[in-house]
């Protein structure tokens, strides 16, 4: 089980969560996270092998709508706000992907 | 006019015609001209938006009637999208983002009447309990200017507790509308998980999130609850079920409530200022009526970190969206995968980016189980021993923060210790149930405490009820020191 958090971890995590970390951070994130997964200690001894975990506070299931084509958002108000976009395409633009 | 300070001083006073829409509108505007520079409670403004709205008011009589909320001035968390106005989130990720639509809540206030004024401070994308992460810079509490307003909902608590504006909304995702509201002494009222569509409202934790009302009294919260609540079919969360009418509650009183009180969660971490003003108001409520009754919660122990467990791994899922592509800030990069990491170190702050690698931590492969399945276990917990105190008692009552305004930076570098002013709403936002934060009462450095009541799912009900039999049984009528300059 995970209780000690090194900076490691945290630079797996940093590359999967796609965040740059700069400065001083790498040392002062691992330092503040390992400090409250420890917080988190008395919580994973609890004993709760037959409770079933809660997602929904209330227990409820998504109601579903009939499937009906309804009006949505515009192609140019969804471009509208891209810090690049195409307009006249349709298209978000974002640095070359491929050669 | 600082004496139209509630909903219903200004809608009456503007059906008799004693003012109009329009006054009122340039009155709260003039107040936050006046005051804002010191309190800084509001990230951008709509001067003029906001008066044509209630000229349209003025001009439209007929149909007055119908509006409950006619020409209130109201001022919106800047995590709730409006469309024509900006909406950062406190982050620098959505600095100069115009939403091309409203939230549901904000529709539904349009649609009874509110003027919108403005967009209010709060800690980047709702995650803090002083509106210190906000990027662009902290709020002052109106009662004392070196403190905080708490969070994250800051800047719309200490744009009411100024009486800059009657009404405001905010975000509870763990205490976000009820801290504040205590720490700056005003009702707030976070609402049964589902009751209110989160449509429009920017994500952070989305088992979590609500949305709900500030406000200068419990009837004026009551009356702006009624009007956003409901089910909306662009929220699949929101729950069937029209919300009853509150006014009945109003005039009710708290004889024959049975009130439950936590005394095992009570003992240790509290302020005794703090302890003394809610003993105070459980022994008003006691000497009206009410049955006090002791109440275990066995597991809120765990409440804090189980809360950080979920809510910072529903954060990271949700603010995954944030890459530079469709909206928001983009930081210049050669490569794809460069912008995106560049664009999110540059565009969250610091606790933002912790929240973020906390959460993508405990849902990893070999973690999740430990930390993320058995946080929603423990949740499971939680939420049991509120439905086994609630077959005793009607609400359960706590004070909603241990303490009362604290200092400006005293706790920005220590997360661990800001995390702690949660204590007493996490849990009830884990459970999903509503509850309503009311000033009882200063501490001898006058600063104000909240009492918070919490009540079974969908129960706003009665804890309207006895808020505002409270409010009457003790007026809390002292005024923050910013609000009479």
């Amino acid at each position: 089980m995970a209780s000690d958090f090194t900076s490691d971890d945290l630079a797996r995590v940093a590359a999967l969560a796609r965040v740059a970390l700069t400065g001083d951070e790498p040392q002062l994130f691992a330092r503040q996270l390992a400090a409250f997964l420890e917080t988190t200690r008395a919580v994973r001894e609890i004993d709760a092998a037959d409770v079933p975990p809660t997602s929904h506070p209330l227990g409820a299931s998504a109601p579903l709508r009939d499937d009906d084509v309804r009006a949505s958002l515009s192609r140019d108000a969804a471009l509208g706000a891209a810090p690049d976009a195409d307009l006249r395409a349709g298209l978000f633009k974002v640095p070359r992907v491929i050669g | 006019m600082a004496e139209l300070d509630s909903i219903q001083a200004i809608t009456e006073a503007i059906r008799t015609r004693r003012t109009s829409a329009v006054e009122i509108c340039r009155d709260a505007c003039a107040r936050i001209a006046r005051l804002d520079g010191r309190v800084g409670a509001f990230l951008a403004q709509a001067r003029e938006s906001a008066l044509e709205r209630a000229a349209a008011l003025d001009a439209r009589p007929a149909d007055w009637d119908r509006l409950p909320l006619l020409g209130v001035p109201v001022a919106l968390k800047d995590n709730i999208c409006t469309r024509g106005m900006p909406t950062t989130a406190g982050s620098r990720m959505l600095e100069g983002y115009d939403p091309p639509y409203d939230a549901t809540a904000v529709e539904r206030l349009l649609a009874a009447g509110a003027v919108p004024v403005g967009k209010t401070n709060c800690d980047e994308f709702a995650m803090g309990s002083s509106t210190e992460n906000s990027a662009f810079g902290p709020t002052r509490n109106p009662w004392a200017p070196d403190r905080t307003p708490g969070g994250s909902s800051g800047g719309s608590a200490a744009a009411v507790a100024a009486r800059m504006v009657p009404l405001a909304l905010g975000s509870d995702t763990g205490g976000s509308i009820r801290q504040p509201a205590a720490l700056c002494g005003v009702v707030g009222i976070k609402p049964t998980y589902g009751r209110v569509s989160r449509f429009g409202l920017i994500a952070f934790a989305s088992s979590l999130d609500t949305i709900g009302p500030l406000a200068t009294n419990v009837a004026g919260a009551a009356a702006a609850l009624r009007t956003i609540a409901g089910p909306d079919p662009r929220d699949a969360t929101s729950l069937p079920g029209a919300p009853p009418a509150f006014g009945a509650a109003l005039a009710g009183g708290v004889e024959g409530l049975r009130i439950g009180v936590p005394r095992g969660v009570l003992t240790s971490g509290v302020d005794a200022d703090v302890l003394e003003a809610f003993g105070r108001a459980i022994a008003t409520i006691e000497a009206a009526g009410a049955r006090i009754l002791d109440v275990t919660l066995p597991h809120n122990e765990h409440a804090v970190p189980v809360y950080y467990l979920v809510a910072t791994a529903e954060a990271s899922s949700n603010l995954s969206r944030y890459d530079g592509v469709r909206y928001g800030f983009r930081a210049g990069a050669d490569t794809l995968s460069g912008m995106y990491d560049v664009t999110r170190d540059r565009g969250f702050g610091a606790e933002v980016k912790r929240r973020i690698l906390l959460g993508t931590y405990v849902l990893s492969a070999g973690y999740y189980d430990a930390y993320y399945r058995k946080a929603q276990q423990v949740r499971t917990l939680i939420r049991r021993d509120y439905e086994a105190a609630f077959e005793a008692v009607d609400l359960i009552a706590m004070p909603t923060s241990p303490t009362a305004a604290f200092p400006l930076g005293e706790r920005v570098a220590d997360p661990l210790r800001m995390y702690l002013s949660d204590v007493f709403t996490v849990g009830i936002s884990l459970a999903g149930l509503p509850a309503i934060s009311v000033p009882c009462g200063l501490t001898p450095a006058r600063l104000p405490v909240g009492l918070q009541l919490a009540a079974r799912p969908f129960d706003e009900l009665t804890m309207i009820r006895a808020a505002a039999a409270y409010e009457r049984l003790a007026p809390f009528a002292e005024r923050p020191p910013a609000a009479s300059s």
